[in-house]
């Protein structure tokens, strides 16, 4: 199998199983095609050499926040029932606009030339040891940040699931 | 050893595909009455913005591109955590989680 192949059907997967997120009925199927979605988006960054990348996107996205979004689910107790059908107008309207904004994106597109595109020489850039090193060493300061973040939005995640007591 | 992966597809199909994604979660956003398909279709376009930064990544071979996707990660978990937390507090004081009912801030 040439990249190309594999790009087209990586390409599908996940544009077929996004028009499942979006159009299923039942926000379980929902959650469950992200999470296909996720899993062929990762694919395409193994592609791109960019294996650190995929599989921390694969533990972020389908370990942990897909678990979120599934506890939710179940929490709020979604089914089918729970969201009442909309009005064929308003899905339609929903629709023509998603599909005029790809247009006016496709259409700005075809006129750009890509100055990088040249058959560029296999990179090592996505590798472990090299994103590693930027991360550690050029980015130090805002990956230190992040934790900051992350212990503010764990509390905050807390503090407002929380049960008042009163 | 692994050797890197030759890129021979031309970068407009990444850049066609992430268009595409991206269009597909805004049509959703747009749809979906219910807050946690929202949640999940601007996951969606978060990705598809992912997929394009490191596709330009790896076409230009340089590396930071890939540290902004990581970043761009993190963030993305911190809102998630705390729009989760939102929606349960929401549907346990009002008792749905349908943005047509959640209109008390709407002038």
């Amino acid at each position: 199998m040439n990249s190309q192949v594999i790009f087209l059907l990586l390409a599908a997967i996940s544009i077929l199983s996004a028009l499942f997120v979006v159009f299923s009925k039942n926000p379980i199927y929902s959650v469950l095609w992200l999470i296909v979605c996720f899993f062929s988006i990762a694919g395409h960054y193994v592609m791109l050499n960019a294996q650190f990348l995929a599989i921390v996107h694969i533990i972020v996205y389908t370990g942990a926040i897909m678990v979120l979004m599934l506890f939710t689910v179940m929490l709020l107790n979604l089914n089918k029932a729970s969201e009442p059908h909309k009005s064929i107008i308003y899905k339609g309207t929903a629709v023509v606009t998603g599909g005029m904004l790809m247009l006016v994106l496709l259409a700005a597109m075809r006129s750009t030339e890509l100055s990088t595109y040249s058959v560029p020489a296999a990179t090592e850039a996505g590798f472990v040891q090299n994103v590693g090193m930027k991360l550690f060493t050029d980015f130090l300061l805002p990956f230190e940040m992040t934790s900051v973040l992350f212990i503010a939005a764990m509390i905050g995640a807390a503090v407002l699931a929380k049960k008042e007591v009163h | 050893m692994n050797l890197p992966i030759e890129q021979t597809n031309p970068q407009n199909w990444y850049l066609v595909l992430s268009t595409i994604l991206f269009s597909i979660g805004v049509m959703g956003v747009l749809m979906r009455r219910n807050a946690l398909i929202i949640l999940m279709c601007i996951e969606l376009m978060l990705n598809s913005v992912n997929l394009l930064l490191v596709s330009f990544s790896a076409y230009a071979g340089n590396t930071e591109g890939q540290v902004f996707v990581f970043f761009i990660m993190v963030v993305a978990a911190a809102e998630v955590a705390v729009g989760l937390a939102l929606l349960v507090s929401i549907y346990r004081n009002i008792g749905t989680t349908d943005i047509d009912i959640l209109s008390k801030l709407k002038w």
